[in-house]
């Protein structure tokens, strides 16, 4: 097909304008010739023979009548083996490919390697019948079995004319050719493309999800539990520790496939990924991390519409491993740095605008983005899951802005993160009466947690919250009231939930043993906890309740620095029983 | 650049407080031009139709106003001779001294490729226990000052540049009053550090507009002696509160939907790209940005605070101490998000352990505090917490302590034997038998 050719027209900062001469599409990508470099834009208006594009490169430079070429396609990204341990920008530019310490303009990578040979293996046989998605072969990728699909792009159904033995190929060889009803044959290679801002649909059914996901962080395990193709945010002003909670999550999560999208932040954290998750073992493997993980680092520094794109691209990657029937966690580092990239073009393209300036459709964008995410049943069965935890940085640490709004309509599970308890450094700062996990609520993960915890688990879980809530009433009377102006019992009230808070909510994350904990380690802790919460103590004055519980608390806190059932772990539980044994009625 | 055949242009069809246009042809995005001899750059190009930001205002310019293009974005001539010397927005010397001649390099350059970044990983020590205790700083970091006007600010963050183990500092002045520009002058000649010193300064007596160009122009420096040189190089910005305001003139010129504040919508990214600057060069070469941003009534929701809170590795509050008549690092505001990377590491181990207990009595403090001025009776505990607040803001954290990390450590366990038992302290138990003596 011909391509549309145009000419800059205007340029206002990364918005330009191009007189085009022939047809044009929505989304469609161009190159923009400046020079020696050709800068990728994509057309995000059409008034007449003029198209808005947002350019993914700075401007700086460009002239009134430079030429433009039309590409005929959307912002396409390649899939295929390879992926993983990668660094990526938004558009998918291998940045460890890019020459030089300072990013090129117009420089772009390819994200695979094309002489590579992968050790594929077929897993259908000529004559099958396929379609879409499924499953014709694997190559080891990694530790992970790499699942190589009829392309997603291909509809109705064909039959498998050839397939290759089993053998080293490259990414572009062709591994199988297909034929349609007519008679028709396609050739496919181990690579393909997908328009990243639309969804991959290629699956059965997609049901409420069920499934526990283990993060090992025991505020969201126990307490808001977070499970398999779910979605969640993570709103909090600056400086509650949003971002160290999203790399534990990333470390300790029980995914197979982790993407990471650090859209809009800080390079340094990015950096710190980089430099850390090779370090880093997979608790579940024995692997480095890395070897699960893709990173799309498209920092506050790089293109702003870059930006907009590197959460398309991550979820276009995660949908593919998930069509591969693997559990995928998606994080993204932080959504209002997407939505404020939306904001930033609609005002250049002067459109009239919502509330803080943000575009009208802000909460039409984010809900169809999140609605991406989800528990699937693949065609031939197996399951696959994409859990997406966003941050959310609300302006000035106000909930009520559009971001976090639009955000709190389509998520299930909300980790509100309190500037109070960061103070204090009650970390992690989630302040768990303010969130919520909907699927406590799922009768489907009732059945399940009944089944794989323990019968009594969802009832211990809301025990330890009413506990928390009689705390935080019983604390607001003691500081209206005074110490000695209120009961006993309200003292031995508030020092209950302050064990919860000390023992289950907080946790070091910078701590190897404490960093995480299992499900078994957290059904134990809750166990335990509960106990003391469950007993009746003797007093004789209030001013005696304070020191005992700081001494027990020590004494649990000490519990979770030391590895699970060992010698020093016997020793501190044995200490917290001769404490409770004291002034147990 | 070729003048000869430089093209003149006469006819002004627009002119705003801030911004001038005219038709021409062949004019690059973001170039500079030259207006009856003022600097001015493009920020609009509509078909023929330029529009020109001119950094020095545009009183007094007539429509025949004379107007070249210059072919380039602005620059900055770098080398060896700007050290010891004194700049305005543009990089012309206001020291009375000759131009610098030296390499000319584009400002506002691209940024890093984040896989060639490395992880900072060198502690900058400054003496202050508020800061290298509890808010460790690290080479590549970025951290402003939240400040009230009327706090000493630039007093502070002059002694932390002079204190701090670094081979450059660049100052970037944007509105600064004339008092503090001499203030800074006199403060580097006098410590014998001029030489190590590069500044460029607009004063509250120029042009606001014209403060757009300093950070950049402080950068590029910085990214000279960083990338060419491998020095370790510390770039201080005072006020970026003046430089957001001087942002938000020019998008209400330009006719932009503000958001919220009366902000343009990419100050976000307007001041990322200015603090992403800072960073570790494999090579060994470091850029640390220190800043400063002056709050309205100490309101940290506004939006320069903001978004400048979610930019930078943390942030320094200075607050005064009524009980001990000083100004100390506020230890419960302040955060340095980099910290972790230092601290026990680079320190001695029982560093975060300290560090934290510590904070926490000293929120203990607080809660007593209340109480006492509620009314209430104290419990013996409380009181000892209030001594040992005391004492912790007078002996560390007050701006005027300068003593090494290890002393720091040994004050505040002297502090934890004198007020608290053990199992008050809720430190891991090898750290309280290793450095406790108790």
């Amino acid at each position: 097909m011909a391509k549309t050719l145009g000419k800059v027209h205007s340029i206002i900062s990364n918005l330009v304008l191009v007189k085009v001469e022939g047809p044009v599409s929505q989304n469609e990508i161009c190159f923009i010739e400046i020079a020696e470099e050709r800068l990728m834009a994509e057309v995000i208006k059409v008034v007449g023979n003029i198209a808005y594009v947002q350019v993914f490169e700075s401007t700086r430079g460009l002239k009134s009548g430079a030429l433009v070429e039309f590409q005929n396609h959307m912002l396409e990204i390649s899939l295929g083996p390879g992926l993983l341990s990668k660094n990526f920008d938004g558009l998918l530019n291998d940045l460890d490919k890019m020459t030089g310490v300072f990013l090129k303009r117009g420089e772009y990578t390819n994200p695979l390697e094309d002489d590579k040979k992968w050790s594929f293996a077929p897993l259908a046989k000529a004559g099958d019948k396929v379609k879409a998605a499924d499953w014709i072969g694997n190559v080891k990728e990694n530790w992970l079995e790499h699942k190589i699909m009829v392309p997603f792009k291909m509809e109705g159904e064909y039959t498998l004319d050839s397939i290759v033995v089993a053998g080293e190929y490259t990414i572009l060889d062709t591994i199988a050719v297909l034929k349609d009803s007519a008679g028709k044959t396609y050739e496919v290679t181990m690579v393909q493309k997908w328009p990243v801002k639309m969804a991959i649909r290629n699956y059965i059914d997609k049901p409420r999800p069920f499934r526990q996901m283990e993060t090992g962080v025991r505020v969201i395990d126990t307490m808001n539990p977070m499970l398999e193709g779910g979605t969640g945010f993570i709103p909090g002003p600056f400086g509650t520790g949003k971002t160290v909670l999203q790399h534990a999550l990333a470390r300790f999560a029980d995914a197979d496939v982790i993407i990471m999208a650090a859209c809009g932040e800080r390079a340094n954290e990015v950096v710190e990924i980089f430099t850390e998750f090779p370090e880093l073992q997979d608790p579940r493997s024995g692997r480095s991390l890395y070897e699960r993980t893709t990173i799309i680092a498209n920092t506050s520094n790089m293109p702003v519409a870059s930006r907009e794109a590197s959460v398309y691209t991550a979820m276009t990657i995660g949908e593919y491993y998930r069509a591969m029937g693997m559990k995928v966690l998606l994080l993204a580092d932080s959504t209002s740095r997407w939505a404020q990239a939306l904001r930033e073009m609609s005002n250049r393209l002067e459109e009239l605008p919502g509330q803080d300036a943000f575009p009208m459709d802000l909460s039409a964008i984010i809900s169809n983005f999140y609605a991406r995410a989800g528990f699937v049943y693949l065609n031939n069965g197996e399951t696959g899951s994409v859990t997406f935890i966003g941050t959310v940085s609300p302006a000035g640490g106000n909930l009520k802005e559009p971001v976090t709004e639009s955000t709190k309509k389509v998520a299930r599970c909300f980790y509100a993160l309190s500037q109070d308890r960061a103070d204090s450094k009650r970390y992690p700062a989630i302040e768990t009466l303010d969130s919520y996990s909907k699927y406590l609520e799922y009768p489907e993960f009732v059945e399940y947690a009944a089944k794989n915890v323990s019968p009594e688990w969802i009832r211990d879980v809301n025990e330890a919250r009413n506990t928390l809530v009689r705390g935080r009433e019983t604390a607001e009377q003691i500081d209206i009231l005074g110490d000695d102006g209120v009961p006993l019992e309200y003292h031995l009230i508030f020092w209950k939930s302050e064990l919860i808070d000390f023992a289950i909510l907080q946790q070091d994350a910078f701590d190897n043993i404490d960093g995480s904990s299992s499900m078994e380690r957290q059904k134990y802790m809750l166990s335990m906890v509960l106990g003391v919460v469950r007993s009746e103590f003797e007093f004789e004055s209030f001013e005696e309740v304070n020191p005992y519980f700081k001494r027990m608390i020590n004494s649990f806190k000490q519990l979770n620095y030391s590895e699970y059932e060992s010698d020093q772990f016997k020793k501190f539980e044995q200490d917290i029983k001769d404490i409770v044994n004291e002034r147990k009625k | 650049m070729n003048t000869a055949f430089q093209k003149v242009y006469t006819k002004i069809t627009q002119i705003t407080k801030a911004t001038c246009s005219l038709k021409a042809q062949g004019v690059g995005n973001e170039e500079l031009a030259m207006v009856n001899g003022r600097l001015a750059q493009v920020v609009k190009i509509w078909g023929d139709d330029i529009t020109l930001q001119v950094f020095s205002g545009t009183e007094g310019i007539p429509t025949n106003a004379e107007v070249t293009f210059l072919g380039k974005s602005p620059t900055l001539k770098v080398g060896d001779d700007l050290c010891g010397r004194f700049f305005n927005a543009f990089g012309d010397p206001i020291d009375g001294g000759p131009p610098v001649d030296g390499e000319e390099r584009e400002i506002g350059g691209p940024s890093v490729n984040p896989v060639r970044r490395k992880q900072p990983s060198e502690l900058i020590a400054t003496g202050i226990a508020g800061i290298d205790l509890n808010n460790t700083l690290v080479s590549g970091q970025k951290i402003p000052f939240f400040a009230d006007p009327d706090q000493p600010y630039n007093q502070v963050m002059a002694n932390v540049a002079l204190r701090a183990q670094t081979d450059r500092i660049i100052l970037g002045g944007m509105g600064l009053t004339n008092d503090d520009y001499l203030y800074f002058k006199h403060l580097f000649d006098n410590a014998g550090v001029l030489d190590r010193i590069v500044s460029f300064v607009n004063t509250t007596e120029a042009p606001p507009v014209e403060r757009l160009l300093v950070p950049d122009m402080a950068l590029a420096a910085a990214e000279y002696f960083a990338v060419d040189k491998n020095e370790k190089v510390l770039v201080l910005l005072t006020d970026m509160t003046l430089y957001a305001d001087a942002l938000s003139i020019v998008s209400n010129r330009m006719d932009q939907i503000p958001s919220k504040d009366s902000m343009p919508g990419s100050l976000y990214s307007d001041l990322a790209k200015i603090y992403e600057k800072s960073v570790q060069f494999p090579e060994g070469g470091s850029i640390t940005i220190i800043a400063v941003t002056t709050l309205s009534g100490g309101d940290i929701t506004h939006a320069i605070p903001d978004n400048t809170g979610y930019i930078t590795e943390g942030q320094l509050f200075l607050r005064k101490d009524t009980d001990i008549g000083k100004v100390i690092v506020d230890p419960f505001r302040s955060l340095s998000r980099l910290k972790q990377l230092v601290i026990g590491k680079k320190t001695r181990k029982d560093h975060p352990q300290v560090m934290n207990a510590a904070i926490r009595l000293f929120a203990d403090a607080a809660n007593a505090r209340t109480k006492l001025e509620n009314g209430f009776d104290l419990t013996d505990y409380d009181k000892r917490t209030l001594d040992f607040a005391r004492d912790y803001s007078n002996e560390l954290l007050a701006i005027d302590v300068n003593i090494d990390i290890t002393q720091m450590l040994d004050t505040a366990w002297t502090l934890f034997r004198t007020y608290f038992t053990q199992s008050e302290l809720g430190i891991k138990q090898d750290i309280m038998d290793e450095f406790g003596n108790y």
